[in-house]
This record gives structure tokens, C-alpha cells and sequence, in this order.
């Protein structure tokens, strides 16, 4: 049978060889953790304790103004000890609270388990997705309720679990379906419950041949969850195109997965919504994957606010000359100019790279050969949007579907020409959104 | 063929006839002075005057929706034509010529970096990830954003990794104040020779680390200036020296002052724009960009 996937794409080596056999195990929970006070998609929260105060974990310690937001909790319980700027994995500053850990591990009094957690309504479940701080862990960080909440005159009938994970290196979601996939249908089926939608399914890339066994096993007595096997490529995990592979349905630009019908969400969202539903336990926790040029590659189990520089040193340290150190995989992953900076709900993986596998090409001249118009998955010319970016024709380019882009970064990986596409077509869109502000106003 | 003849001629007579009716029933009146007032225009069509070009522009002084002195490039020699044309009086300017000025002494020798940059020579690019690779958050990123955008060709990137403005070209279009991401350009008259060049709001220290030449928010400027124009000012992001150029009269006392040397003197600046260079500059090809021929 014909395996189901998009249009477009690349093929990128995986090398998930490293870490996707080994057991996901607890990672060290360091003296100090650092939480961000922004670490979603929306308005930032503000804190609700202050220095010197102590606080426990599971604890809320932040909240922020609005709907689309989402509030932060204490992963480790001990004293708040200041309120500073870093540097975060998504490439800018945040206020974080730096929380000194007592290790006595004392959980909040608000963190208990419901009597009857199969009995809660819709609202309730959203209620309890938002207060838990959930949101998307594919690595958007989108708040969750915000997903699952009605809208007018849209009408989800499918909800997709994204286990694709296309990302190279990175095994945090191929760990999670093999450890827990009891903890993935619950979650599913509190998500279906909570956007009252019938149909469940769970996408998984072909390379993952156990992880698509485990949720079939898993799944067998769900009559409305199955199991979808798609081709591996690249950027099959991206929500447009996940959509496509699995349902045939084309999102509309600019418009959501709910125009069509859909709610996508990552296995790992999943399985905190269970803890949290189930448990009460907010998201304090995730998985991710440490490989590349460290002593012991892994999957962690992470407190939200470890710093990189802990986890790598608790796995031996690095190994040979580092040349760069990557929030996520090499395709979408943020280069980090030190390794200072905390986990957050959206880290999927920590990617060290050899200095010798790091190659700093020279732009040459396009030489036409249409590689990136053929690897787009988003059907755009990137070749035509990067010759109006170069001159600056945002208008033209705007007319070009330049919004559309999904920034995944498969015309740079196969550019002969080692043109930064996507830098120019990120300049674009910058300039566009910035005009458009300005138009607002 | 003789009726393919006579057609034609025929066909050819009557539009003949329904063009010079048209010409002279729908024709627009055009006012000469919009002509020629565009004449006087040096026609770089940069909208610093904040029209639509120098045509939109010319339309609106001869409405009377716009001052003869609004074209900045033009300078005073533009202003008087116009005012010439318009018959006003040019007695009423106080127009000074206005140039621009980099608030930014962060070289490559001052300043110290976060990362070495390695993507496209645009400040806004490098300016998205942990607001670009200097260490100091508030410095000149030295990628030639300005240089690109200015259509007069006055600034060229120097060896210290800062634009350098050329007091004989700069018009004060304005084009490079509002291309600068981080803000450091801005346009003063030329009576006015002293800068704070520096924008860093961060604590002393902070600033001081990362840049030798930073403000340190010491106050000596403040308290030695006779008049009163230096002052540290502070809003929510911190605390920077600013001078107010309305009080200023170059005595220069803060600039001997200013323990990091902060505060620049320029040498005095020529009262006219000495060469506009037609076109764009060099940097920037032209091309519209529809085919791919020249680009």
C-alpha cells in the first residue's frame, strides 16, 4: 500500500540510532532551576510570588493577563532567590524566577488527584488543560485550552496526535509512545471529550516500526482512536501538512487546523494532559532528547528550568570541540551562544554539533535548479521570494504567498548554492508583519 | 484591397474626429506650476517630506496643503525656487539643514560580541536572535542596513565596523532613522556639533562590560554643562545621557568631561548638500524585480 504523506519535502538522514533505544530516565534535578516567565505563545505571565518566598512544586508562581496564555508552576520545591533576564532557547531574553531547590520535593497542596476524573464535562477539562499550564510540546508551545475551546461555526470532527517527530536526532516522542501509550490514549480521549469529537488518530512515521506497534496494541479496544502510518520525510510533522497526510484536507492560508475541521496536538501534550486530568500534576516535566557530540547521548525526563549546561554535564560533558549547541534538531533548532539556558515546556531536544560538523558555506549565485521549489511543502518558489527579499519588494513578495511559509528550512538543506533562503524569506516576512503593524495603527 | 483601403481611411477619419473631440471635452487642467515646481525638486522621490514622492508633493504645495521648505534633500536652494514659483516669501524659513547622526561609538575595538554572526548582511535579520551578536543590546550591528537604504549614497560602512555618514551628502531624508532597527539614527541640524553617542540604558557596570565606550550614567556631564542641555535621563528601560539640542551651544565642556568619551564633538558642517548623487546608490541594484533578467 501507498504510505500517506504530503506534498513536497525532503529526505534527511535520521540519525535517531543513538538514543531511540534507550529508556527515557529521570534527569538530574540541579540545585537552582530557572522559569521563564514566557515560555508559550501569548501574553506572558507575571509573577505571583516574590523573592524569599518558598514555594513547592507543582506550585502556580505565575499567570498571565487574557485567553491565550498560559501560567507557569514551580518544577522543584525551595525558595525563590530572584527574579532575573536570560537568554532562552528561542533566541531572545526573558524574565525568569530562579527557584534554589531544598530537595525535599514537597508537592503543592493544589496538586491531588480527582475521586472521578471520567466524570468531568467539557469545560471542565479545558479548565483543568489551562491550569496546568499545558501547551503545545512539539515545540510551538501553543496554549492547549486555547485549541480546544469552541468556536463559532467550526465544528472539529478529528483530533490528530502528532507522533511524527521528522525532526533528525530527536526521539523524545518515539520514547514516549514506547514507554507510555496507555498515557497517550487517555490524553486523546480527554481531548476528544473536552472539543466533543468522535474520531481519534494517532500519526506515526514509518521509521518508527515498534512505536506503531505499541499504539496499535494500545489502541485495539478504542473503536474510535486508529493508528495512521505515514512515509518518513521531512517536514511531515508540521501541522499543514500532517493534516494533508492524514485526512486529504488542506488548511486555508492563514487560516487554523479548525477551518478544516481538525485539532492537532503532539503525543507529548497528550500525556501531560493525562497527568494532569487524572493526576492533578501540572506541567512541570518533559521529555527530551541530548545527542550529538556528548558523552552520553539520552532521553530525559526534564524539569521545566534545568539549565542545558547541567544536563549535559550530568551526561559526561561534551565531547571533542563543540560547534554549536541547538534548542531542538538541526532543521528548526535555535543556535544557543552558551549552554546557560533553561529548559522550557517547548524544548524537545538539546543537539550538540562537532566543531568539524559545522560547515559555514559562502552564498553563491542561484543557479536555477528549481531544488527548492520542488522541496517545498508549502508550494512556494523560496527562489523568487529571496530575489524580492534582496530588493526589498516586501508588497511583491507578500503577493508571492510569502505568509505561507512554514520556515522548516528544506530549500536551505538543498541548496547547491548554500543560499540562506530562509533568513531572507524570515527578513521578508518581518518587514511585511511590520508593515502591516503599521498600517494597524 | 480597395475596400480594405477606403475601410481604413474611413475607420481611421472617424476615430480621428472622437479623439480631438475627446481631447478637448475631457481635457484635464493641469497646473504649469506642478511641472514646474517639480522641476526645481531634485527628484529622489524619497517621502521624507511625507508625501507620495516629489510629484505628490509638488500637487500639495500647489493646493497650498504643503510649506515650499518641506523637501529636506532639496535644501534651501530648492526652497527658494519653489518659493520663486508659488511667490511667497523665503524670509520666513529658519529652516536649518538637518543631517543624521549615529548615537553608536560601539566599534569593533570599544565593543565586545555575544556570537559570531553568520548569516545575511541585514541588521533586521541579526537583530531577531538575541537582538543580534554585539554584546551590547542597545549597539550599532555594523551590517549596513543604513547604507543600503540610503539613496544619497552618504553613508559607507567604515573600518570599524560603524557606518560612517558623509556631512556632504546627507540630505536628511530621514530614510536611514527609520531603517535602523535599534533606533540610533537621528537627525539634528548642523548648528549642533555635540552627540551622546551612546543609547545604552542598561546599569553601568552592565554597559561598561560590554562596551568601552558606553554611557556610565556618572552625571559628570549633567553637572558640569553651563547650560543645562546634557541630563540623565530615565525612563522604564533605564537610564542614558541626552542632550537637548535646543540648549546646547557647543561649548564642549561634556565632551572633555565624559570619563568613557561618550560624547562626541563633530567638526563644523558645511551649510549645503555638496553633491546629490543621481539614482540609487551603488549598494542597490536597480531592477524591478517582475523578471530575472538583471537581478
Amino acid at each position: 500500500m501507498r504510505k500517506l504523506t504530503f506534498r513536497g519535502g525532503i529526505h534527511v538522514p535520521g540519525h535517531k540510532e543513538q538514543t531511540c533505544n534507550l529508556a527515557s530516565q529521570p534527569a538530574i534535578v540541579p540545585d537552582r532551576v530557572y522559569i521563564p516567565l514566557s515560555q508559550h505563545t501569548g501574553a506572558p505571565c507575571s509573577p505571583l510570588v516574590q523573592v524569599g518566598d518558598a514555594v513547592k512544586k507543582g506550585q502556580k508562581i505565575g499567570e498571565g493577563k487574557g485567553f491565550v496564555t498560559s501560567p507557569i508552576h514551580a518544577s522543584v520545591s525551595g525558595k525563590v532567590i530572584a527574579l532575573e533576564k536570560r537568554e532562552q532557547p528561542g533566541g531572545n531574553f526573558v524574565f525568569c524566577l530562579v527557584i534554589e531547590n531544598d530537595k525535599k520535593e514537597e508537592w503543592d497542596e493544589a496538586v491531588k488527584a480527582p475521586a472521578n476524573p471520567g466524570g468531568f464535562t467539557p469545560e471542565e477539562l479545558r479548565k483543568i488543560v489551562f491550569e496546568a499550564g499545558i501547551v503545545g510540546l512539539g515545540g510551538a508551545a501553543f496554549p492547549s485550552h486555547v485549541k480546544y475551546s469552541p468556536v463559532e461555526g467550526k465544528k472539529a470532527d478529528v483530533i490528530i496526535l502528532n507522533g511524527v517527530e521528522c525532526e533528525p536526532y530527536i526521539t523524545a516522542d518515539h520514547r514516549l509512545m514506547l514507554e507510555k501509550p496507555d498515557r497517550i490514549t487517555a490524553g486523546l480521549n480527554y481531548i476528544m471529550k473536552s472539543v466533543n469529537c468522535s474520531q481519534g488518530v494517532i500519526a506515526i512515521e514509518d521509521n518508527k516500526q515498534d512505536a506503531i506497534a505499541v499504539m496499535e496494541k494500545a489502541t485495539a479496544q478504542e473503536k474510535n482512536i486508529r493508528v495512521v502510518v505515514l512515509q518518513e520525510k521531512y517536514p511531515q510533522g508540521s501541522e499543514k501538512q500532517l493534516i494533508y497526510a492524514c485526512t486529504g484536507r488542506e488548511v486555508p492560508v492563514g487560516g487554523l487546523p479548525l477551518d478544516v475541521g481538525v485539532v492537532v496536538n503532539n503525543v507529548g501534550t497528550a500525556a501531560a494532559i493525562a497527568d494532569a486530568v487524572e493526576l492533578g500534576i501540572p506541567l512541570i516535566e518533559r521529555v527530551l532528547t541530548l545527542n550529538g557530540a556528548v558523552n552520553k547521548p539520552a532521553n530525559y525526563r526534564v524539569r521545566i528550568g534545568t539549565l542545558f549546561k547541567d544536563i549535559i554535564a550530568a551526561s559526561g560533558g561534551y565531547t571533542g570541540e563543540t560547534g554549536k549547541i541547538l534548542a531542538g534538531g538541526p532543521m528548526m533548532g535555535k543556535t544557543l551562544y552558551n549552554d546557560e539556558v533553561p529548559v522550557v515546556k517547548g524544548t524537545s531536544g538539546i543537539l550538540i554539533l562537532k566543531k568539524e560538523d559545522v560547515r559555514s558555506e559562502k552564498e553563491q549565485h542561484c543557479v536555477r535548479c528549481a531544488k527548492c521549489v520542488d522541496g517545498c511543502p508549502a508550494f512556494l518558489e523560496p527562489t523568487t521570494l529571496v530575489k524580492l527579499a534582496k530588493k526589498e519588494l516586501w508588497e511583491e513578495a507578500e503577493n508571492n504567498d510569502l505568509l505561507s511559509c512554514i520556515e522548516c528550512g528544506s530549500c536551505v538543506y538543498v541548496c547547491p548554492a548554500h543560499i540562506p533562503l530562509l533568513q531572507y524569506i524570515r527578513r521578508a516576512k518581518q518587514a511585511v508583519q511590520a508593515a502591516r503593524a503599521k498600517a494597524k495603527k | 484591397m480597395l475596400y480594405a483601403v477606403i475601410s481604413l481611411a474611413a475607420m481611421g477619419a472617424v476615430f480621428g474626429v472622437m479623439l480631438a473631440v475627446a481631447s478637448k471635452k475631457f481635457a484635464v487642467e493641469v497646473d504649469p506650476r506642478v511641472e514646474e515646481i517639480l522641476q526645481a525638486l531634485p527628484g529622489v522621490n524619497c517621502g521624507s517630506c511625507g508625501f507620495a514622492g516629489c510629484s505628490g508633493y509638488a500637487e500639495a504645495v500647489v493646493k497650498g496643503e504643503a510649506p515650499v521648505g518641506a523637501c529636506n534633500p532639496g535644501g534651501a536652494e530648492a526652497k527658494q525656487k519653489m518659493a520663486a514659483i508659488m511667490g511667497t516669501d523665503t524670509a520666513d524659513s529658519g529652516m536649518e539643514r538637518k543631517i543624521a547622526r549615529l548615537l553608536c561609538n560601539g566599534s569593533t575595538s570599544n565593543s565586545s560580541m555575544l556570537y559570531k554572526y553568520e548569516g545575511i548582511e541585514d541588521c533586521h535579520a541579526a537583530a531577531v536572535h538575541y537582538s543580534g551578536p554585539k554584546a551590547c543590546h542597545y549597539g550599532c550591528l555594523g551590517l549596513g542596513s543604513c547604507v543600503k537604504a540610503c539613496p544619497f549614497g552618504a553613508i559607507k560602512m567604515g573600518t570599524e565596523g560603524l557606518p560612517v555618514i558623509n556631512t556632504d551628502l546627507c540630505t536628511g531624508c530621514n530614510i536611514c532613522v527609520q531603517t535602523c532597527p535599534k533606533q540610533l539614527l537621528q537627525l539634528a541640524g548642523i548648528s549642533q556639533l555635540v552627540d551622546v553617542r551612546c543609547r545604552n540604558k542598561g546599569k553601568a557596570k552592565e554597559a561598561k562590560d560590554v562596551c568601552k565606550a558606553a554611557c556610565i550614567k556618572c552625571k559628570l556631564c549633567e553637572k558640569n554643562c553651563p547650560e543645562g542641555a546634557v541630563q540623565v535621563v530615565t525612563d522604564n528601560e533605564g537610564s542614558v545621557a541626552v542632550i537637548d539640542h535646543t540648549k546646547c551651544t557647543n561649548c564642549g565642556i561634556c565632551v572633555t568631561k565624559c570619563p568613557t568619551k561618550a560624547i562626541e564633538k563633530a567638526s563644523p558642517i558645511k551649510a549645503e548638500v555638496c553633491a546629490v548623487q543621481d539614482g540609487p546608490s551603488e549598494n542597490k541594484p536597480a531592477g524591478c524585480g517582475s523578471c530575472h533578467i538583471c537581478g
